[in-house]
């Protein structure tokens, strides 16, 4: 099952799988069922579009039977059904690339058979029942060797589990009662020892359901940023249904109105179909490609709050520092060799398994070419205590010690020498934490431990700040460490020795101020702070608490994801923006295309305004809903890819996109419905 | 195009921003309510009125305080024309209007519009000029001033319902701004020879020997508030083309001055009320832009003649003079067609009908746009900041964060009710037009036949949808069809459009103001007035160029081909 999993869960994350045949064929088939009037009437344009292909289908059938011309009708009427399948097309095809997904977590789903507790606290007395029928509140047992049924909160016991079906990563994770680590997910694999799970999801709205909900876009609802761009499409709609409409009335004042097929054609060159036909695959893309960076959002809304977010709250342990204090430098005490301090840290430090201990015998060898010695059989190792505050190694060369600076000039039973307490402090005072190292009771001087910020983290922060985006690391620390983290990382601003209760007033300040603010945490003590941000993005690994509050979660515990998810909130914003963009502009090139064309019985002079040359009034108006329909197939790509977005200011990137959109939407027809024409006169069809 | 002629288009202009910048400064002083060198009449008038001036309105009490004061001075100026024979000041015993012309008028000069579908000298009295006419042309530009002072207001503030108070804006705006400058710019008037009188009028023999009789009245003041207020209704039928409305050179230029200074200056004014000059800047330069590049449209399709009369032997040199006043040229009746269309006065110098058809198709399609380059006083303000909603909505997308127009986030609710107000003017312009095109009691008021009169109609329907007034001419507007449906169309185009203007305004108010940062949409470069002015032209225009291509610009191609309707 493991290896099963992981192939389908891991493996899309690219655009390699963007259009594979298999999608392409089957969201064809989806496209045709989706043209259904009564799914389409929630996309106004498009239904539009349907609606009056019925009418100029009508239209061509009756010429047909009539024996009148019917050829041209019937090609305009082919072209509009085409423009209401490609938006159904696009938006299949989106749906396509979620399902693939879905249908391997559904293979997860379990309908394992439950133990069910009786007594929460006696493990012997438990009848089976069907994972199904689990409420909220049951208390179950699972054992090494059993999928764990349903969401639920550890109360008892500690166990390795394989979440390889959720989060794609196989390699156990420890779950335990109380602390940060107490949630389990339905579907996942216990594969060592036993846990008690009191269930806290109702059946069918468990964590998994809710994923495969959600990649499917079955449950998906409009956002509210869509809601208002379809209003907007809806009312451009309307408007060009007035200007056609009237255009009966004016135009029969002349004598000569034009046919219902051709003012037809003029409507649905006009309304904004191409938005209007991509509208829905983009927001489906958008939620898609967060899930392809193993990041599931509980709703769109979610996706595009993260596209406005103003602060970002980061933890600074794991997020912004590697986590780990880890060497920086050696301060040798007055009169002591350099290669004397390193030696004497690296032995002290041979037999110290901590991380910290292990940065320092890297150090030394990195930095003072010290080759890592053997530790020799007749050394003795001795251990830190929390009574000692030090450790280090006994060997014939005599004691060598590293720790705290006090407890070591103590134990010593030395004044520090000046120097080495301006050393000191002056770790101290750059958020560092100073070890003393002494040699058969001789303090030889300092190890300087720092938290390392990762690297390119200050660049990644530098480029949110031209995007306008403020960030804020939380910490523990004392304000002295703080800042002096916070100034090499770059961040605009820390809080330091930070309760729940600080990032909890700390956004709801920004909150007041109008800033949208998002956070990542994972503890049970930072869900009001995920529920009070606009964007809380909780760790798999954390507290079911922190994963209700929270309204995404990240399933590789990845911190440093919130950036990214904020920029693919912003990349969905922006091609919405900018396909609209074009397809209004588009109108522009039509008008030219068709406007001189309609009216030439009446005035043949409006000729003149034929500025692209076309061949003649109906290879016009075909070349112009020809375009129409084919430039939706033709953006489906950027559609579902998403416009390529730089963190630059949003005075450069309005720029660039108008530039592209605003100007290209306006050239690119002209363009195109010129070659179109070309191409049906090479054919011979005019 | 001569260059005496762009001297004086830019010593017109110039005039008019040297006064708007101080103006704008001064009108947000007013609204702020830190003027009040007249302070004992304004207590007095809230004392009468029972208002408390400090006491903020939401949009719904404020809306609804505006529409009764509308719905009162429709009723009272309904009475008026309809018994002005009855009342005094009535030297030529006029009789009452007809109960759809005198509907036409009120809700013309109620709703800003002015459309005349009367001629003044020979059918309105002295007392129903006044008291009627006059008196609205106040009221309607007091109303338009204090709707935009309420909208600008909502951008200023975060999480307030006030608006400010209805009464006193209006109280405001009319006792410190319009009272004062249509008084200077009245006596201005009578120094330059306007008429301002009580007599009778006065008969005069011609040197051939025939009576005549010259209409005169107390004009000069009420052709003040005329341009002044955007009004446009002129005391005389023929409007600022009677000798005695536009007696000179000086006193057209003022005219177009005083149509075009207080809508340029209300931008300056928002931005001083939103504390960002720079915003208010912006919006200016898109008006005045657009206004610039009309008057050089108008002035080289009339300067360039019409080859058919060239033809006949007529100096092309000359341009087309035909409608305009011999006296003044090409140019100001350029600059003053592109103000009084651009600025929704709708006082005319020029008769629209008589210019080349694109020099005919320039006001149309100012009026279509949305009366907002630069709009009536107050509407213009409002209106454009319709579109640079819709602007920010749609480009704002594209720096990937929810729209923001000054840290105001552009939701459905906005959208919903900007397209409600958007779609006003295509549904009663080109409904009405297309309606009364297939109508024989619509189209019997037609004076020509083919596009020429298909302009026609499509030009009353524009100017009174567009609360513009000017008229394109040769329309034969009194009768009960023409009478009542522009009526509604004035109607609907001023107050179907402000009301969901003041409900936005309402929901802005509501909304936190965000800060601004790097990564907000920049509203007040070069680069967001170039998109402002696309917005305007693609969503405020393109839905009338089909209608545009029958009318004007087919007689336009149809003239080059030599023929005639």
């Amino acid at each position: 099952m493991d290896t099963n999993m992981q192939a389908a869960t891991v493996a899309p994350r690219g655009d390699a799988a963007l259009l594979d045949r298999a999608l392409l064929l089957r969201a064809a088939g989806d496209a045709l069922v989706k043209l259904n009037p009564a799914r389409l009437i929630r996309n106004p344009v498009i239904f539009v579009t349907e609606v009056v292909s019925i009418l100029v289908t009508i239209l061509s059938v009756a010429a047909l039977v009539r024996g009148e011309a019917w050829g041209f009708f019937a090609a305009i009427a082919a072209w509009l059904w085409f423009t209401v399948l490609f938006a159904t097309f696009a938006e299949a095809v989106a749906e396509g690339r979620g399902r693939a997904r879905a249908e391997s977590l559904r293979r997860a789903r379990t309908d394992a058979r439950a133990k069910l507790l009786l007594r929460a606290d006696d493990r012997s007395l438990w009848q089976p029942r069907s994972a199904t029928d689990l409420r909220s509140g049951d208390i179950v047992l699972v054992e090494s060797g059993d999928l764990v049924p349903s969401d639920g909160e550890v109360i008892e016991g500690i166990a390795s589990v394989n979440e390889a079906a959720v989060t794609g990563e196989s390699a156990p994770v420890i779950r335990e009662s109380g602390g940060d680590r107490s949630a389990v997910t339905g579907g996942t694999l216990v594969v060592s020892d036993w846990i008690v799970v009191r269930i806290t999801a109702a059946p069918g709205s468990t964590f998994m359901d809710r994923m495969i909900q959600l990649v499917e876009g079955a449950s998906r609802q409009k956002t509210p940023n869509e809601i208002a761009l379809d209003i907007l499409l809806a009312g451009m709609t309307i408007i060009f249904l007035i200007a056609v409409v009237s255009l009966v009335g004016l135009a029969s004042w002349n004598g000569n109105p034009p046919g219902v097929p051709v003012l037809a054609a003029l409507l649905i060159t006009l309304i904004p179909t191409t938005i209007g036909g991509l509208l829905s695959a983009i927001g489906i893309a958008g939620m898609d490609r967060l899930v392809r960076f193993n990041v599931m959002a509980t709703s769109g809304r979610a996706v595009e709050a993260a596209g406005d977010v103003d602060v970002l709250l980061l933890d600074k342990t794991g997020t912004i520092t590697l986590g780990n204090r880890q060497a920086a430098a050696f301060h040798p005490a007055p009169g002591v060799e350099a290669g004397r301090l390193a030696e004497a840290a690296l032995l002290s430090s041979l037999a110290d398994e901590t991380p910290e201990g292990r940065s320092i015998v890297a150090f030394a060898r990195d930095h003072h070419h010290l080759p890592i010695p053997v530790l020799p059989a007749d050394a003795k190792v001795v251990p830190f205590t929390a009574q000692t505050r030090m450790s280090g190694l006994d060997t014939a060369d005599g004691s060598y010690r590293k720790g705290a600076v006090e407890a070591l000039a103590a134990a010593i039973g030395a004044e520090l020498p000046a120097a080495v307490r301006q050393d000191v402090e002056r770790v101290g005072r750059s958020g560092g934490t100073p070890l003393a190292v002494s040699h058969q009771g001789r303090l030889l001087g300092v190890i300087e431990l720092k938290d390392i910020v990762k690297p390119g983290i200050r660049e990644r922060f530098a480029a949110l700040r031209r995007m306008g985006i403020r960030t804020v690391m939380v910490t523990g620390d004392n304000r002295l460490t703080a800042a002096a983290i916070a100034t090499e990382a770059g961040v605009d601003d820390f809080i330091a020795e930070a309760t729940p209760e600080d990032k909890l007033r700390y956004i709801r300040e920004a909150q007041a101020e109008g800033r949208l603010v998002a956070m990542a945490g994972d503890g049970t003590n930072d869900a009001p702070a995920l529920a009070q941000a606009d964007v809380g993005v909780a760790m798999q690994t954390g507290t079911q608490a922190a994963r209700e509050a929270g309204n995404m979660v990240d399933l590789d515990s990845d911190p440093t994801k919130l950036i990214e998810v904020v920029e693919i909130g912003k990349q969905l914003l922006i091609t919405r923006g900018a396909l609209t963009t074009f397809s209004i502009a588009n109108d522009v090139a039509k008008y030219f295309a068709i406007l001189p064309t309609i009216f030439v019985a009446s005035y043949p002079q409006l000729q003149a305004l034929n500025l692209m040359r076309l061949t003649s009034p109906e290879s016009a108006i075909l070349s112009a809903v020809i375009f129409n329909a084919l430039i939706i197939v033709a953006l489906v790509p950027l559609a579902l890819r998403g416009v390529r977005y730089t963190p630059v200011g949003a005075a450069a990137l309005l720029r660039r996109n108008l530039l592209i959109y605003g100007l290209g939407g306006i050239v690119a027809p002209f363009i195109g419905i010129k070659l179109i024409d070309v191409i049906l006169t090479l054919l011979g069809f005019f | 195009m001569t260059l005496i002629g762009w001297a004086q288009i830019a010593l017109v202009v110039a005039a008019i921003l040297a006064v708007a910048i101080p103006l704008g400064r001064y009108i947000a002083a007013v609204a702020s309510g830190r003027v009040g060198w007249l302070r004992p009449v304004e207590t007095l008038m809230y004392r009468a009125g029972g208002i408390d001036p400090q006491q903020g309105q939401g949009w719904r009490l404020y809306a609804i305080s505006m529409l009764a004061v509308n719905a009162a001075g429709f009723l009272l100026l309904y009475l008026i024309l309809r018994l002005q024979g009855m009342l005094p000041l009535n030297p030529r015993g006029f009789e009452g209007l007809s109960p759809w012309l005198a509907f036409n008028t009120a809700v013309s000069f109620v709703s800003n519009t002015n459309w005349q579908a009367y001629s003044g000298e020979a059918a309105i009295s002295y007392f129903a000029q006044m008291a009627g006419l006059a008196v609205q042309n106040f009221l309607s530009a007091s109303t338009g001033i204090a709707l935009a002072l309420a909208v600008s207001r909502a951008f200023a503030r975060g999480g307030v319902s006030d608006l400010g108070n209805f009464w006193a804006d209006f109280t405001r705006v009319t006792l410190y701004v319009l009272l004062p400058m249509a008084t200077v710019v009245g006596l201005a008037f009578v120094a330059m020879g306007v008429p301002q009188t009580f007599a009778d009028y006065a008969s005069a023999t011609t040197l051939e020997g025939a009576a005549q009789t010259i209409p005169l009245g107390p004009a000069a003041f009420q052709i003040a508030i005329k341009h002044l207020g955007t009004n446009g209704g002129g005391f005389f039928g023929v409007n600022s083309l009677h000798p005695f409305e536009g007696p000179s050179a000086l006193a057209t230029a003022l005219q177009i001055w005083s149509q075009a200074v207080i809508p340029f200056a209300l931008c300056l004014t928002f931005g001083r009320i939103v504390g960002d000059l720079r915003q208010g800047r912006a919006l200016m330069l898109v008006m005045l832009g657009f206004v610039l590049v009309a008057t050089l449209a108008i002035y080289a399709a009339e300067a360039s003649g019409n080859p058919i009369m060239a033809a006949l032997g007529v100096d092309p040199a000359q341009g087309n003079l035909e409608g305009k006043d011999v006296r003044f040229g090409l140019a100001l009746a350029s600059l003053f067609t592109a103000t009084t269309t651009g600025a929704s006065c709708g006082a005319v110098n020029a008769m629209f009908s008589s210019f080349t058809p694109l020099g005919g198709l320039v006001p149309m399609f100012l009026i279509q746009l949305g009366e907002v380059l630069p709009g009536g006083v107050g509407s213009g303000l409002y209106g454009i900041l319709i579109f640079a909603l819709l602007a920010v909505f749609v480009a704002g997308l594209m720096v990937g964060r929810t729209p923001e127009y000054l840290g105001k986030k552009i939701q459905a609710r906005e959208i919903k009710l900007a397209m409600l107000a958007v779609l006003v003017l295509p549904a009663t312009i080109l409904g009405f037009t297309a309606v009364s095109l297939v109508l024989p009691q619509a189209v019997a008021s037609l004076a020509h036949a083919g596009p020429h009169g298909l302009s026609e109609m499509l030009y009353a329907y524009t100017s009174a949808s567009g609360n513009n007034g000017s008229a394109f001419g040769g329309l034969t507007a009194d009768t009960p069809w023409l009478n009542t449906t522009l009526g509604i169309a004035m109607l609907l185009g001023r107050f179907a459009y402000v009301v969901p203007v003041m409900a936005i305004a309402g929901s802005l108010a509501a909304k936190v103001k965000s800060p601004e940062g790097p990564g907000t949409l920049p509203t007040h470069g070069p680069l967001f007035a170039g998109l402002l002015a696309g917005v305007i032209l693609i969503l405020g225009g393109l839905q009338f160029l089909p209608s545009l291509a029958l009318g004007p610009l087919a007689e336009h191609f149809v003239m080059l081909a030599g023929q005639t309707f």
